[in-house]
């Protein structure tokens, strides 16, 4: 077990979330998909240009930039 | 009649269910002040009438985007009599989040859980009555597509109408549970907003760093927000140096937590692995595909494009035809003069105008929808969101710059009216002011013209060249804006792939009319009214008498003549046009800017032709036709004119080039300008893209001509 940002994850590579480190409405954007600490993602696909990536959490699948995966700590 | 409000997360079903519950007995607003559409319509079942709102998708009640503040403005203001809160059944977990919101505002509500067939293909088995029984909400199950269960739904909700529900209130943790006891105390003893939300609500917002209530807190009274406020930073304080963590963050946490202890107490059974590849990633292993994506992309763009400006081009052709007959019928019936003239040239081009876009608007619509409905448009805005983001905009901003012509013949007006699609505010104003660069179809014959007269060796390659300089120009512009007036942080991309669904062909159609309708009611009316000014502009002054005696004993010396002296006469009638156009006010203002538009190689007939190409771009063609007496010019044969120009003193190629870019980039048509306005909320907007993009245009053109000429050119 070892906590890696979500930008390093690879695809197919599942994980479980333990901190969230944004604020502001990057933060409550990120929290109101569900992204959570204890949430259980994996990671779906990348877009073509490597960037944004898609994740599978819950059932649906989820965009976000990577940049914005950055704040994402998942431990895989 | 008692009011009840749809409201729920995109992609939940909830405009369907809308669809379904009012048929055709709805129409569209919008929201005072913002551009947020507001959907009503009225429910009727034997004697159970109901009105309907169907408030914006969200996925919270925070004040981040305009959308939520809309949603929670209208359940505080208009107090509605029930909250439906529609429920994507396969997607359980993340959609209760927003009901959980709704329970702590304790506004009425009932669950309509929708998408059960869904749910059960995906082996999601619920048990509704103990969900129902834990939240203490009805909750009826629902299927919006096939209508199954509405009138349940409706005589659920009438039962219950008014009841407000205890308000749900949950831990969030011991210190954010012990301050927001204390500022409740604090907001009780001072009656602190109180009348219009709950006391422990209010905490919570302030707890949350909302920023809508906090602007109403601090208005109402500043010393209790300032009391308030200091709670709130010493928590948060206090919680990032315990925990590293924020409020926010915390409050977010124990809603999720809250909702999974109520899905664990055997409400929810997933009979497969949550995981489990549907349908819809199968079609996304190849539509998102590294290789095939961009490929698939590319062609269902040119598919939209195809569909709205290939097929559009008959009903377009019979919209032409009948205002050409009705023109003509003026012209037989009418006495000559100022009417006839305000009748034909200013009303009826007018109307025809506005009528004229209604084709396109209505097929591009129909096709953004399919794509919008079937969840296609979220793919595409994943695969180029890299692209587009590097100009400060989103992906979803490429189906805006395909329609407005992108792909060289599109048109500004419906394209500006596609950035809808876009959510994120900063990026949508970004693509409303770029997309009017694209090269619509009326530039189109304004190109033709000067490559022809100028260029005829490399047509190909000469509209290869002015295609990407519309399409970099308008990134660059993008750009530029995004880090001056619109500047700003780029909105969280955050997305959800919904997935694929065959679109409703009602809801489709729904779609489609009620946009389109909006654009005859609203754009319309001013639209006409700009058309008769710009007419005048190019009437008034009428020669003086004295001008016009001249021409009209020319003609009479030679009216009884040969075929020859006939042709004289046509040549006179030129003549007077171009007078008469010199002499008016769009005249005037061609003159009176000739010393600087010398600088970019213009004289004073291309000044009125651009004048002219306000009206549509297409104008500038026939314009410059007049302007160099000969006569009102087809834009479709420009042949003869071509020969002209090529021929006219002070053109040459590098002037046809410095025209080309100005024509690109200067003011939109007033048709798209009145788009922009009722797009972007505001007319400070249609001004900016007037102003900003003439003095655009100018400076880009007095930089080729200038270096041009210098060069020897």
């Amino acid at each position: 077990m070892k906590k890696i940002s979500m930008r390093q994850m690879e695809v197919g590579q599942e994980g479980i979330i333990v901190a969230v480190k944004a604020n502001g409405e990057l933060g409550r954007r990120i929290r109101d998909m569900g992204i959570v600490k204890g949430a259980a993602i994996k990671v779906h696909g990348r877009a073509p240009l490597n960037d944004p990536v898609a994740l599978r959490i819950m059932g649906f699948t989820l965009t976000l930039r990577n940049n914005e995966a950055d704040y994402i700590e998942v431990e895989v | 009649m008692n009011t009840i409000a749809l409201a729920g997360n995109p992609n939940s079903g909830k405009t369907t269910l809308f669809n379904a519950l009012t048929g055709a007995r709805q129409h569209v607003g919008n929201y005072p002040g913002v551009t947020v559409e507001k959907k009503q319509g009225t429910y009727i079942n034997n004697d159970l009438k109901l009105d309907v709102v169907d408030l914006p998708g969200t996925y919270s009640l925070t004040a981040y985007s305009m959308e939520e503040v809309v949603a929670r403005n209208f359940l505080v203001d208009e107090k509605p009599s029930m909250v439906v809160n529609i429920i994507d059944a396969s997607n359980l977990e993340r959609n209760l989040y927003l009901s959980v919101q709704f329970m702590e505002m304790g506004v009425p509500i009932c669950i309509a859980l929708n998408m059960m067939d869904m749910a059960e293909q995906r082996g999601i088995k619920i048990n509704i009555n103990k969900l129902s029984k834990l939240i203490g909400i009805p909750v009826v199950p629902t299927i919006a597509r096939t209508g199954h269960g509405k009138d349940r739904l409706m005589r659920e909700v009438a039962d219950n109408l008014n009841q407000r529900p205890v308000p749900l209130d949950i831990s969030y943790g011991t210190d954010i549970d012990a301050a927001l006891d204390e500022m409740e105390e604090i907001i009780n003893s001072a009656d602190f907003l109180v009348g219009k939300y709950r006391s422990k609500w209010i905490a919570l917002k302030y707890m949350e760093q909302d920023e809508e209530i906090l602007k109403l807190g601090r208005t109402a009274s500043s010393s209790v927000s300032k009391m308030l406020e200091q709670i709130t930073t010493r928590t948060s304080e206090h919680l990032h140096k315990t925990l590293d963590t924020y409020p926010e963050a915390m409050i977010a946490d124990y809603r999720y937590g809250y909702i999974n202890s109520i899905l664990k107490q055997d409400v929810i059974k997933h009979e497969q692995d949550q995981n489990r590849l549907q349908t819809s990633d199968k079609i996304d292993m190849v539509v998102t595909n590294r290789f095939l994506g961009p490929i698939i992309m590319v062609a269902i763009l040119l598919g939209l494009y195809h569909f709205t400006f290939e097929y559009s081009a008959m009903p377009v052709g019979w919209f032409e035809s009948f205002f050409g007959w009705l023109g003509g019928a003026a012209d037989a019936i009418m006495a000559d003069g100022l009417l006839k003239s305000l009748v034909i040239s200013g009303i009826i081009d007018g109307v025809g105008g506005v009528l004229g876009f209604v084709p396109l608007i209505v097929f591009m619509f129909f096709g953004i929808s399919i794509l919008e409905d079937s969840g296609y448009l979220a793919r595409a805005a994943y695969i180029l969101d890299r692209v587009f983001r590097m100009f400060g905009l989103h992906g979803s901003s490429v189906m805006a710059f395909i329609v407005s012509g992108g792909i060289a013949g599109g048109c500004a007006v419906p394209g500006v009216m596609a950035c809808r699609t876009l959510k994120s505010p900063r990026e949508r104003l970004a693509t409303i002011l770029t997309v009017p660069f694209m090269n619509c179809g009326a530039k189109l014959p304004v190109f033709a013209l000067l490559v022809a007269a100028f260029f005829s060796e490399n047509e190909g390659l000469v509209m290869v060249i002015i295609t990407m300089i519309a399409w970099g120009g308008a990134l660059l512009t993008a750009k530029l804006l995004r880090t001056t007036v619109i500047k700003g942080e780029s909105t969280p991309f955050v997305m959800e792939l919904p997935p694929y669904r065959f679109p409703t062909f009602k809801g489709l159609l729904i779609h489609t009319w009620e946009r389109t309708w909006q654009y005859i009611k609203k754009a319309g009316t001013v639209i006409l009214g700009i058309s008769v000014i710009l007419w005048a502009m190019m009437t008034f002054p009428g020669l003086p008498d004295s001008q016009t005696n001249t021409f009209e004993q020319q003609r009479k010396a030679l009216i009884t003549g040969s075929e020859e002296i006939q042709n004289q006469i046509m040549i006179i009638n030129s003549k007077e046009a171009e007078a008469g156009l010199e002499y008016s006010i769009a005249g005037r203002i061609g003159k009176l800017f000739e010393g600087l538009t010398q600088l970019a190689g213009f004289d004073w007939r291309t000044n009125i032709a651009l004048v002219g190409g306000f009206a549509a771009k297409e104008v500038v063609v026939s314009t410059l036709g007049t302007a160099y007496s000969l006569g009102e010019v087809d834009p479709e044969e420009t042949g003869s004119l071509s020969e002209t120009l090529a021929q006219a003193p002070g053109w040459r190629p590098l002037t046809a080039w410095s025209l080309i870019i100005f024509t690109i980039f200067y003011a939109p048509c007033f048709v798209t300008v009145v788009c922009i306005v009722r797009e972007a909320g505001s007319w400070k907007w249609g001004a900016f893209s007037m102003i900003f993009n003439t003095i655009l245009a100018f400076g880009a053109s007095v930089f080729v001509f200038q270096i041009g000429s210098m060069l020897g050119y």
